[in-house]
């Protein structure tokens, strides 16, 4: 099954050549933005366009029809701008010389009206007709890093990664993206779904599940016309891979026999819920949790327990982490004794003695990394949160901007800051390497401010630095549920 | 969508003969026709005991003051009997009154099950007693559902912590509450005439929940 979903996903997602029909030369037209971000991403596939006057744009000489376009031409995806009249004919033409896959951003379908509705249906026949994949109608486009292709009309091209978007909501395509390209924790796929008139989320979600590109996927839902088909299918999608689900809309459309207590309280949302749990599906409350916990689980490994041990060097970050773990089903471990003991000879006499573990402003060049091995490396601790990076590569910021930023001992301890944060995030990456436990990294400079080199270099280490701790135990909640689920599943297979 | 007039609700002993069937623990109970029978099954229980009146008709028995609770001798027991038999009303279908054992506890929780029309067959638990509506303390699985789902149910409750150790009274069984949970779901699965049931309230008696009131709601 999994090899006949990726051949029928390869001409949306790895179309050797994509035509966008509707080009226009207007820079603030759809047709023009989408041409203008697939040229300018890198794809190496064949680019063509139609429009009804001809002409040329970006160097494109258009068509002014499909079938004017030679046959040696290599074409596997249509990306339509044109409106919904003439799609009917434009699809006929394309499925004549072999396009498999259409995205349409047409407006006027389903979501206008009773006339629209008709024509959706219209268009889906049609397309079941040609044997062309539909996607859309009515959304922004596609994204397939692996082989460069950004075909939005939206910005922005967000880095090659792991996580597979897919959303009933354009915007929050490119919403995601900008967090992934903010956090340099890549994409693989992006998909606005529009209307879903012929591909539902559930559909996209079946490819990500087996794409060997994808590691986990972010879906955003509104609406679900079948409650029950989505349980079933996200039941198959986590038994194979983590699914972040953002749901919007508390509204309450189903209708209940008003006789019993349990149909007066059921509404989809808190059905939902339910559902999610049952499935192992992580379901987020916020958009930004939403990317939390699908960065945590593209750069993490899946924690075996509960057992988290915060590493930090500042005291209140380690004492609101802690706080927060009390909404989790995490474990704020304590510290063995033989684990006690070794710190004890790493540490000032006045660190901390429990968990969270505070260096008391005691660190020497090696602690933290010395200190962090060592607890990531003994059996009774699962994970392991550390806190406060690239608070001294702030003040070397302050340094360099201030009126001394010249002197040479100044630019000397800036370097030396500089590089222990370098330091400190390569090492949480390369011991969650090997000790193959999550070791999640989180500082508010993350949001604050991105250039601080601690913070680039948690980016650089590949892993997502968490904008604060109370975020991270979030999302290494989350990861800890989908182990567990993952763990039952099994069993009782 | 069934409509509300199209289903009709099963008299309590119907209702309670029905979850037994499914294992599913129910307050002993005897139906009686008057106020003699009451008296002699108020005494093979042993007092106090709960009157209500039963009928098929019967949803919503507590607001129209037609259960009777902690009646201590024989004379409140015939008189109670006698009192619900002259309220009940043709729409009730009355058939008769329920006699049960009063239980103790102070901790009540609702679990049912019903049809969505999106998600199909669902199972609900709840805090229980006069506050479920207002803080709507509650969780859902859909049917079937697992032993491990059931617990997830239990633990989601903002009221969690009442199922463990409280004020002298022993930790609730857990595993005995997600059984019926999980026989809730079977129930609903299996029975297709069943539109909904609730069980309201299921009492923690020394540990153990205990069914006190059932609504079945089926398709004639």
């Amino acid at each position: 099954m999994g090899k006949d979903l990726i051949e029928l996903f390869a001409p949306l997602f790895s179309p050797r050549g994509v035509l966008v029909a509707g080009v226009s030369s207007h820079p603030g037209k759809f047709g023009y933005v989408t041409l203008h971000n697939i040229l300018s991403s890198g794809y190496a596939g064949e680019v063509h366009g139609t429009n009804k006057e001809g002409g040329e744009v970006l160097g494109i000489s258009l068509f002014k029809s499909v079938v004017d376009i030679p046959a040696e031409a290599v074409i596997d995806l249509v990306f339509v701008c044109t409106p919904a009249a003439s799609n009917e004919q434009l699809l006929r033409d394309c499925a004549k010389r072999g396009i498999k896959a259409a995205f349409l951003t047409s407006a006027g379908y389903g979501e206008a009206g009773d006339e629209g509705e008709k024509a959706e249906r219209q268009l889906v026949d049609l397309a079941d007709e040609l044997e062309i994949l539909l996607a859309g109608p009515n959304g922004q486009g596609l994204v397939s890093t692996p082989i460069k292709l950004c075909a939005q009309i939206v910005a922005p091209n967000p880095p090659s990664g792991a996580i597979a978007i897919v959303s009933q909501s354009g915007n929050f395509v490119s919403s995601f993206e900008n967090f992934s390209l903010a956090a340099q924790v890549g994409v693989s796929r992006a998909i606005s779904a529009g209307n879903a008139a012929s591909l539902s989320v559930s559909d996209y979600l079946d490819y990500y599940s087996v794409d060997p590109e994808t590691r986990v996927s972010l879906a955003y839902v509104e609406g679900i016309p079948n409650g029950r088909d989505f349980y079933q299918r996200a039941r198959q999608v986590t038994a194979r891979k983590p699914l972040v689900v953002l749901k919007g809309g508390a509204t309450d459309n189903g209708q209940r026999a008003a006789q019993s207590h349990t149909g007066a309280l059921a509404q989809d949302d808190r059905i939902f819920r339910g559902m999610a749990r049952q499935a192992g599906i992580a379901q987020a409350f916020s958009v930004e949790e939403a990317f939390d916990v699908s960065a945590a689980f593209a750069t993490q490994p899946l924690p075996r327990g509960p057992r988290v041990m915060i590493l930090t060097v500042v005291g209140g970050w380690g004492v609101v982490t802690a706080d927060a773990m009390s909404d989790s089903d995490l474990v704020l471990a304590d510290i063995p004794k033989d684990l006690e003991k070794i710190i004890d000879k790493k540490l000032p006499a006045r660190w901390s003695r429990n968990n969270p573990i505070d260096c008391a402003g005691g660190e020497t060049r090696d602690t933290i990394p010395e200190i962090m091995a060592i607890i990531a490396d003994h059996p009774e601790v699962d994970a392991v949160l550390y806190l406060g990076i690239g608070i001294q590569s702030n003040q070397a910021k302050m340094f360099r901007t201030g009126p001394w930023g010249n002197d040479p001992d100044v630019t000397r301890i800036i370097a030396y800051h500089e590089r222990q944060d370098a330091r400190f995030a390569l090492a949480a990456a390369e011991i969650s390497e090997q000790t193959g436990k999550p070791i999640l990294v989180a500082t508010e400079l993350s949001l604050t401010d991105p250039t601080n080199a601690g913070v680039k270099a948690v980016k650089d280490s590949g892993r997502y630095c968490f904008p604060s701790g109370p975020r991270a135990v979030v999302a290494l909640n989350h990861l800890w549920r989908y182990s567990q689920y993952r763990k039952k599943s099994n069993r009782t297979k | 969508m069934t409509k509300k007039s199209e289903t009709k609700t099963l008299s309590e002993p119907e209702s309670r003969a029905l979850l037994r069937q499914y294992e599913i623990p129910c307050v002993s109970d005897s139906l009686v026709e008057g106020p003699d029978a009451a008296v002699a099954a108020a005494r093979e229980f042993g007092y106090p005991v709960v009157l209500k009146l039963s009928g098929a008709g019967l949803a919503h028995k507590s607001e129209r003051g037609l259960v009777r609770l902690g009646i201590g001798d024989e004379e409140s027991v015939s008189r109670a009997c006698t009192d619900l038999l002259a309220a009940a009303r043709p729409e009730d279908h009355a058939n008769g009154v329920l006699v049960s054992p009063m239980v103790e506890g102070s901790r009540e929780f609702i679990a049912g099950c019903y049809r969505d029309s999106s998600f199909g067959a669902c199972v609900m638990f709840g805090l229980g007693g006069v506050l479920t509506e207002a803080l709507a303390d509650i969780s859902f699985r859909l049917a079937p559902l697992d032993h491990y789902d059931a617990m997830g149910m239990m633990s989601e409750l903002t009221a969690a912590r009442l199922l463990d150790e409280t004020r002298g009274e022993p930790a609730a069984d857990r595993k005995m509450l997600a059984y019926i949970l999980e026989q809730l779901g079977v129930l609903i699965c299996e029975r297709e005439e069943v539109v909904s049931v609730d069980i309201n309230p299921i009492r923690i008696v020394d540990g153990k929940p205990l069914a006190l009131d059932a609504l079945v709601e089926v398709r004639p």
